[in-house]
């Protein structure tokens, strides 16, 4: 059956068409690929990393533990260049991915960890009465800021870690208030699409507020796509405010 | 050549169709819908029905224009216009002479006549069909309709009357005029499901629930309709019973529920975040036994049954970044991707199984030329053609019953309105104006 996909498939597609296919298919009756001569050949390096543990509470370290072969240098984004293959204690303050880089004659390699930090409950006086505290509406409104989100995307940016980072911080310290998190989209597109689209933001919001401490069950998600606008003029300032995932208090 | 690329490893699989839909998705004007075949249209005059009784006027006048715009919007039909037919309305058989009409301007090849009488609160139709060249036998068809003296009866005896005519000349399709579209109507905050006639007229409330329900999918036996609505539980796939005329109880999953569909064997399909990602859910016509057959991370929405094999769904992910369509088996297996960028929603099945309509936007992103306009893709070679544009953004297209015309929202929020057209992107038209969005046509 391959050789009869691939000989229909000559007469029909391009030449990259073609060499994308071989690729697909390496079976005898494709030519040897081309190799350059073995004299200097090197192996490309490879690279692994690991934390232990992935997740911690803030303050506390992990051990970093790393591998490679075939390479020259190593580096560590945020840590700087460092041996071929170790183990480090690092204490990262916030949840940071450990990338490392091995270069060799080879080529290079990459390897990539997540560290996840759990943001700590707010050092408040009088810890215990905390317990069920639901505290007030403008306070959390001040601490608990809407995040927002790029074009058609539902990926937290730098800015919405921040806001869920500080939001996951309030509701760690009052334990009382339940999250309503409300996914929304700009006018544009498909209403229909649009509403899985803010299903899925407000689930990213749920899982930052999750990773950070905050229990699933005091979360509520509900997506609004554009159903529910914050502005309706058609510029890109308010297609902005209607791209957003939404904390209210569950009453 | 893709249906064996199937077997192949499923990264490779998908390689392939990558390549392979670059090398044939370009625009294609020979997508053929059944209604651009090139074949001659019969063309036929509707004469002015003969009022049996004086008090008959008044109805026979809405069944004559009724039956003049079915006949034309049929879409099959070279209609004689009103101003080139003979003055007279024969009520019989009797009363027909075939020359009037055979020639001169008229030149019809088969001429639609007959009375409308009105009594004891009944209205009798006498309908007639005669080939104008057949002098010997031309009666084509014959019948007599009975139905209530009021202006919907009027319209239904005209429905019916068209839709034989059209099963009897258009090729043996039967004909849509008394297919039913059920919509969304927008008013003060609220969304309810509404239901209107095929043209338009008679749009009333379905739902009074008070809250935004939306894609509203009536079953195939016109006996219920399934939509999304937003409740204390979230988004809820909920059924209203058209036959008991109330809301009946249907299972409450987790999650976001959206973008129910009914197979023509009264399964329903719909979009469920209960696993945490909004994923194809499969479930039976009261929504037991939901299994879910989609498994990739991102939005899954807006599922489609082939109508023609209930083994198919089409549906749209946003699994690669911005939405496409993508076609399964309804197991989730066989999972092909149709589209080749851009911005695709809201796919509608045709009910021969062979076409998509969709919502495309080809060039989307901040700034890009062109909009969101209807397309139809023939499923086997996956070209297509574009059936709208400069008309504003066009979403959720929805195929007639007989596969010929095409409902769909021009406009969107609280601007949207509902407008048809036939398969080949002819005979636009407005059926609905602002406030009315999602139309989805009956069955049958």
């Amino acid at each position: 059956m391959t050789i009869v996909l691939r000989t229909r498939t000559l007469l029909t597609l391009t030449t990259a068409t073609t060499l994308l296919l071989a690729g697909c298919h390496k079976k005898a009756s494709a030519p040897p690929p081309y190799t350059a001569p073995s004299i200097a050949a090197a192996a490309a390096p490879t690279a692994t990393i690991t934390a232990s543990p992935e997740a911690i509470d803030m303050g506390s370290s992990v051990v970093l533990t790393w591998r490679t072969s075939g390479a020259t240098s190593v580096n560590i984004d945020g840590i700087g260049p460092v041996n071929l293959s170790g183990t480090q204690n690092v204490t990262p303050s916030n949840s940071t991915n450990f990338h490392l880089t091995a270069t060799g004659d080879g080529g290079t390699a990459e390897a990539s960890v997540r560290v996840t930090v759990r943001v700590p409950v707010a050092p408040t006086s009088g810890t215990s009465s905390n317990l069920g505290d639901t505290g007030t509406d403008a306070a959390f409104h001040a601490a608990v800021q809407d995040v927002f989100f790029d074009y058609d995307s539902s990926d937290l940016r730098p800015d919405a870690t921040t806001n869920a980072n500080n939001a996951a911080a309030y509701l760690n310290a009052h334990t009382g208030i339940k999250v309503l998190i409300g996914g929304y989209c700009d006018e544009r597109g498909s209403a229909e699409y649009n509403l899985a689209l803010g299903e899925t933001r407000a689930g990213a919001a749920k899982t930052a507020l999750v990773n950070a401490g905050v229990s699933a069950s005091r979360i509520r998600v509900v997506s609004y796509g554009k159903e529910k606008q914050f502005c309706t003029e058609q510029d890109e300032s308010c297609y902005q405010q209607n791209r957003r995932a939404q904390f209210l208090i569950d009453k | 050549m893709t249906t064996r690329s199937l077997s192949a490893p499923f990264r490779c699989a998908l390689l392939l169709l990558g390549v392979a839909s670059a090398a044939v998705l370009h625009a294609q004007d020979n997508v053929l819908t059944g209604t651009n075949t090139g074949a001659d249209r019969v063309r036929i005059a509707a004469a002015d029905f003969k009022a049996g009784s004086p008090d008959a006027a008044g109805l026979k006048r809405v069944f004559d224009t009724v039956l003049f715009s079915d006949l034309g919007n049929a879409g099959v039909f070279d209609l004689v216009s009103k101003s080139l037919q003979p003055q007279v309305q024969p009520g019989s058989p009797a009363e027909l002479k075939l020359a009037d009409w055979s020639g001169g301007a008229t030149n019809a090849s088969f001429v639609a006549f007959g009375s409308y009488g009105v009594s004891g609160g009944r209205s009798t139709v006498n309908g007639y069909v005669f080939d104008t060249h057949n002098p010997q036998y031309p009666q084509v068809l014959g019948k007599q309709y009975v139905d209530a003296a009021d202006e919907n009866g009027a319209r239904t005896v005209a429905h019916k009357f068209a839709d034989e005519i059209i099963l009897r000349l258009g090729g043996g399709l039967p004909g849509i005029a008394e297919s039913k579209i059920f919509y969304v109507h927008a008013a003060g905050g609220t969304k309810e499901i509404w239901a209107m006639d095929y043209d338009g007229a008679n749009p009333h409330a379905v739902t009074h629930l008070g809250t935004i329900s939306l894609s509203p999918r009536v079953s195939p036996d016109n006996s219920r309709v399934a939509f999304s609505s937003l409740g204390n539980d979230g988004w809820q796939i909920r059924v209203f019973s058209l036959l008991l005329n109330r809301m009946v109880t249907s299972p409450s999953g987790g999650g976001t529920n959206l973008s129910p569909a009914w197979s023509a064997s009264g399964q329903l399909a719909y979009s469920s975040s209960r696993s945490g990602d909004p994923e194809i859910y499969v479930a039976d016509g009261n929504g037991n036994g939901a299994r879910r057959v989609t498994t990739s991370r991102g939005p899954d929405v807006s599922p489609t049954w082939n109508p023609k094999t209930n083994s198919q769904i089409a549906w749209v992910s946003g699994r690669t970044g911005l939405p496409q369509l993508y076609v399964m088996d309804a197991d989730g297996a066989g999972i092909q991707r149709m589209t080749d960028g851009g911005y695709a929603t809201s796919v509608s099945w045709s009910p021969n199984g062979q076409f998509l309509a969709f919502a495309w936007n080809r060039k989307y992103g901040p700034g890009a030329p062109g909009g969101q306009d209807i397309y139809v893709m023939d499923v086997a070679s996956k070209r297509w053609v574009q059936l709208t544009n400069g008309v504003g953004r066009c979403d959720f297209p929805s195929w007639s019953p007989d596969g010929r015309h095409i409902a769909y929202a021009v406009g969107s929020g609280a601007r949207a309105e509902i407008w048809t057209m036939l398969a080949d992107g002819t005979g636009k038209h407005r059926l609905l104006g602002s406030g009315n969005d999602m139309p989805n046509w009956s069955f049958r």
